[in-house]
């Protein structure tokens, strides 16, 4: 097991599967439990490191690391030195000096875990930087999908909404690929990356052909501001070309599954009456997420020091 | 003035000889030379080149000292071989007015090292809205020929025009920044596979060649020069040659890094690898390797840009663009264009020297000529290169005073032994003099 | 290598064959049987269903199961089983790193008021068991918390000893006690090796 998470796109298939696997156990160890603590992380601190407003990643990192029995300290960018200038490097050193174990860090810059990873010795967790990876979202939907279905071998998913701009659609298509998934990505070419080419996908601009052919349909977050840009004409055009409504849903084989990593724009990407059909793994998305977070802080600040 | 008797030369790495400078010109060249009183330089096996000219070199002074000064780029460049430096005008306050280019004109004077020849800003602020007063500059002590915004781009193509036809009258040309700004807002690095895995925004080959297609058929309409800095795509190598041959009077730069690095730089997010232009494909160094080897790029220009530590030590997105060169850049082009076989000695003294020195007329000033050939007669610039040497780049080593170097680690072949500007010596046995 | 002691240390080799194990294992179940009738005197039965017995993963999870179905032979009369994976709750996890985990599930009716006999393969450092023990503090509120081991090899690091013991095994402390089960291993046997130095 590597030292830090920092992208999906970098782990294997044992590891992965490894992280999936631990966050069951743990699930299981804990199902029913009066005392919903263990001792595992006993002594060890983590700092969430949060440079952009998520409560809900946070949150659920914060629950994980609890509930091995870490002290957690959270660390909000805003009104700290953070907001008084001083550097990403000069802020994970001065935590390191203060003994952190390991930094979740969220950051609205595209590798800057990486860099954090360069400068300090703890582990790093990336929980989401730019528009580049999102790695514990695609574990936990991951884990979704396989608790839902049962495998991930062969699965077929489809990803639609803003890949562009998306770290989830990153951390996903690797991840879902790395674990046997076939996945499609569905949006207006305009929310396509240059190179999206060169991604272990099939790429489609038509919502409505995939869909009878799907098992997973992960809908991804549209922001309305993207308009302005000319990404697309309107967010009524958009909705009715890619947004997931009732019709839409009927086309879907009947065991598939919806899937938003929240928060939802609902009568955006996703119908109201989809977000809240028994199609719909959202909520239990966010459950597993506490699950596959533990599993994350267990095997990267579980093992021994290098 | 001291007299030099050079022993063992090989100029543009062909045969072995002898060379004196004497009153900061070449006196003579030939074979076992002796000249009483004259200091000896030991030079056996060493190529000897013209003194090499930056068309392209950020020096921060004024505004940002912390980062680099007159003083210390001249000596980086020294280090590096060259005799003349083209200092960009984007510095604090901007070199718009003939006052900042004459005190940085000054700076390079004082300093001593190279002869460090200012670059006017075209616009005001290099703002993109108003003509700076380019006469007055070409007019001051000063004597500025190149005029550029380099940093942005001129992307107003009305403004483009008016400034490629108004230089006309200052023998004067505008060194373009390709980059249509509308299309890279935000952009970090170059668009394509590796920018769509690493999720940072692209920075399309479009955005640079849209904008040098449009200045050659402008150019070409009023009979105006342009020259284009920091060439980066195959496109933009195609573009050039197709307007060459149209009979543009347009030329063209690459830098060493542009030459040798590739996208594939940024995968860790090292802002040490940050450019703008951005490193790009293979294909695209293939192609600049090329069209440099072939002519339709004249020159290799550093693009030299220091940055101070905090400006690099930060995430990639944050961190300003550029790197530094000129102490490799000699190297870099030894490596990348010598040893393929794509330029001999003669070509590498054309590309670094003769045609930048050229651009930027700076080959008809006499005794301060730049770009000459190793004759008799010709003011004594001259630089003394071990093409044997093989070495590792260390950046606390080198004379900027910011470690921004990509090539740290890095193995490069070359040497600069010995620098001479006008018979002086600014390097000698690979010290600066000063 | 030192001279072997026969007081102090066992001779390599196989130490326990399959019908070793197989009668330890009955005469184990016999002793909770009793021990359990003992404690509540006129309610055999009742006292049996008091009991869990509870393996700690690997193989004290098939050695629990083993010693249930031999009771339920003796009796006629079932007994509750679980596992507690005790891998969250090591406290050697910076020294020997990150394992997987195994399942951790709890007879329904749970441990609370209950007599629950922890089962483990081989005593040792003790430090297993006191995992375990930290383990059940968190899943429910026994009525008393005994041990049964199948092998004790000793050096024990903590004040913990076996109720039940199925055999004492005088060892070095760099000997390996290797306990392979057919359920696990596909074959019944403890053995014996020289291990490396810890």
């Amino acid at each position: 097991m590597k030292r830090h998470l920092l992208e999906a796109a970098d782990l294997d298939r044992a590891d992965a599967t490894l992280m999936l696997d631990t966050a069951a156990q743990i699930e299981s160890a804990l199902a029913g439990r009066e005392v919903k603590k263990l001792p595992t992380l006993r002594g060890r601190t983590v700092v969430n490191l949060f440079y952009e407003d998520s409560t809900r990643t946070r949150i659920s990192f914060e629950l994980a690391a609890k509930r091995l029995s870490a002290d957690v300290i959270n660390f909000s960018a805003k009104g700290s030195s953070v907001s008084k200038g001083e550097s990403l490097k000069d802020t994970a050193l001065t935590l390191e000096a203060m003994g952190s174990d390991a930094i979740v860090v969220r950051h609205p810059a595209s590798g800057a875990p990486h860099r954090l990873a360069h400068w300090v010795r703890g582990s790093v967790v990336n929980a989401g930087d730019g528009t580049h990876e999102h790695p514990t979202q695609a574990l936990l939907d991951a884990y979704t999908i396989r608790q839902r279905l049962g495998r991930l071998d062969g699965v077929r998913v489809v990803l639609t909404g803003d890949v562009l701009h998306s770290r989830v659609a990153r951390s996903n298509v690797w991840l879902l690929h790395t674990l046997g998934a076939e996945v499609t990505v569905v949006a207006p070419p305009t929310l396509l990356p240059v190179g999206v080419g060169s991604w272990p996908v099939s790429v489609s601009y038509d919502l409505d052909a995939v869909l009878p052919n799907a098992d997973v349909i992960m809908m991804l977050r549209v922001q309305a501001e993207r308009m302005n840009a000319s990404f697309f004409p309107s967010a009524r055009e958009y909705s009715r070309r890619y947004g997931l409504d009732a019709r839409r849903m009927a086309l879907l084989p009947d065991d598939a599954i919806v899937m938003h990593p929240g928060p939802m724009n609902r009568g955006m990407e996703i119908a109201a009456e989809v977000a809240d059909s028994v199609r719909s793994t959202i909520v239990e998305q966010v459950g597993n997420g506490v699950s596959v977070r533990m599993a994350v802080l267990y095997l990267l600040l579980g093992g021994a020091p290098e | 003035m001291t007299t030099y008797l050079i022993k063992g030369a090989r100029p543009y790495g062909e045969d072995t000889v002898d060379i004196v400078l004497r009153d900061s010109i070449i006196a003579s060249i030939g074979e076992d030379l002796s000249v009483p009183g004259a200091e000896v330089v030991d030079a056996t096996g060493l190529v000897a080149l013209p003194g090499l000219v930056d068309l392209h070199t950020h020096l921060r002074e004024p505004g940002r000292e912390d980062a680099e000064t007159v003083q210390t780029g001249s000596r980086a460049a020294a280090l590096g071989g060259f005799t003349a430096v083209h200092a960009m005008a984007n510095t604090d306050p901007v070199a718009d007015t003939a006052g900042v280019v004459e005190q940085v004109w000054r700076l390079g004077q004082e300093a001593g090292l190279v002869d460090v020849v200012p670059v006017g800003a075209v616009t005001v602020g290099l703002a993109g809205t108003q003509l700076a007063e380019l006469g007055a500059m070409a007019d001051s002590a000063a004597r500025v020929r190149v005029f550029s915004d380099d940093g942005h781009c001129v992307a107003d193509p009305a403004l483009m025009r008016r400034a490629l036809e108004y230089v006309k009258a200052l023998d004067g040309v505008v060194a373009q920044h390709a980059e249509e700004p509308r299309l890279t807002a935000g952009a970090q690095m170059h668009e394509g596979d590796r920018s769509a895995r690493l999720g940072l925004t692209g920075w399309p080959a479009a955005a640079e060649e849209a904008i040098i297609a449009r200045d050659v058929l402008l150019a070409g309409h009023v009979g105006a020069r342009l020259h284009v800095c920091h060439v980066s795509t195959a496109g933009s190598v195609d573009i050039l040659r197709w307007a060459k041959f149209r009979g543009v009077q347009v030329t063209a730069e690459v830098t060493p890094h542009h030459l040798l690095l590739t996208d594939e730089c940024a995968e860790g997010y090292d802002p040490v690898f940050k450019v703008n232009p951005p490193l790009r494909t293979d294909a695209d160094v293939q192609a600049l390797r090329a069209g440099l080897a072939d002519g339709t790029i004249d020159a290799v220009a550093t693009d030299h840009a220091p940055h101070a530590m905090e400006d690099k030590e930060c995430e990639w997105a944050m961190a300003r663009p550029g790197m530094i060169g000129l102490e490799q850049a000699l190297s870099v082009v030894v490596d990348t264009m010598v040893e393929t076989g794509l330029l001999d000695w003669r070509g590498l003294a054309d590309r670094m020297s003769v045609r930048p020195a050229a651009i930027g007329r700076l080959e008809g000033l006499g005794l301060h000529a730049q770009g000459r050939p190793l004759a008799p007669g010709e003011p004594a610039n001259l630089v003394l290169v071990d093409p044997a040497f093989r070495g590792t780049v260390d950046p606390a080593a080198l004379a900027s005073r910011s470690r921004n170097s990509p090539y740290a680690g890095r193995e490069l072949p070359g040497r600069v032994v010995h620098t001479f500007l006008r018979g002086a010596p600014t390097v000698l046995d690979g010290k600066a003099t000063r | 290598m030192a001279v072997p002691s026969p007081t102090s240390e066992a001779a390599p080799g196989v130490l326990m064959t399959a019908d070793d194990v197989a009668r330890v294992v009955d005469r184990v179940a016999h002793q909770l049987i009793e021990r359990a009738a003992a404690a509540s005197p006129g309610a055999a039965d009742g006292a049996l269903r008091d009991l869990v017995l509870i393996g700690i993963p690997t193989r004290g999870a098939p050695l629990a199961r083993r010693l249930a179905a031999r009771i339920e032979a003796f009796t006629g009369t079932a007994v509750d089983v679980g596992t507690v994976d005790i891998t969250l709750y090591r406290d050697d996890l910076r020294l020997r790193g990150v394992r997987a985990l195994e399942d951790t599930w709890l007879p329904a009716a749970g441990l609370d008021g209950r007599l629950v006999v922890l089962v483990d393969d081989v005593l040792f450092s003790g430090r297993s068991v006191r995992a375990a023990l930290d383990a059940l503090r968190d899943l429910g509120r026994p009525r008393a918390v005994q041990l049964a081991v199948l092998v004790d090899r000793g050096h024990r690091e903590l004040p913990i000893r076996a109720d039940y013991v199925g055999k004492n095994v005088p060892t070095s402390r760099t000997q390996q006690v290797k306990v392979r089960l057919s359920e696990v291993d596909g074959v019944d046997e403890v053995v014996v090796s020289e291990g490396v130095a810890a």
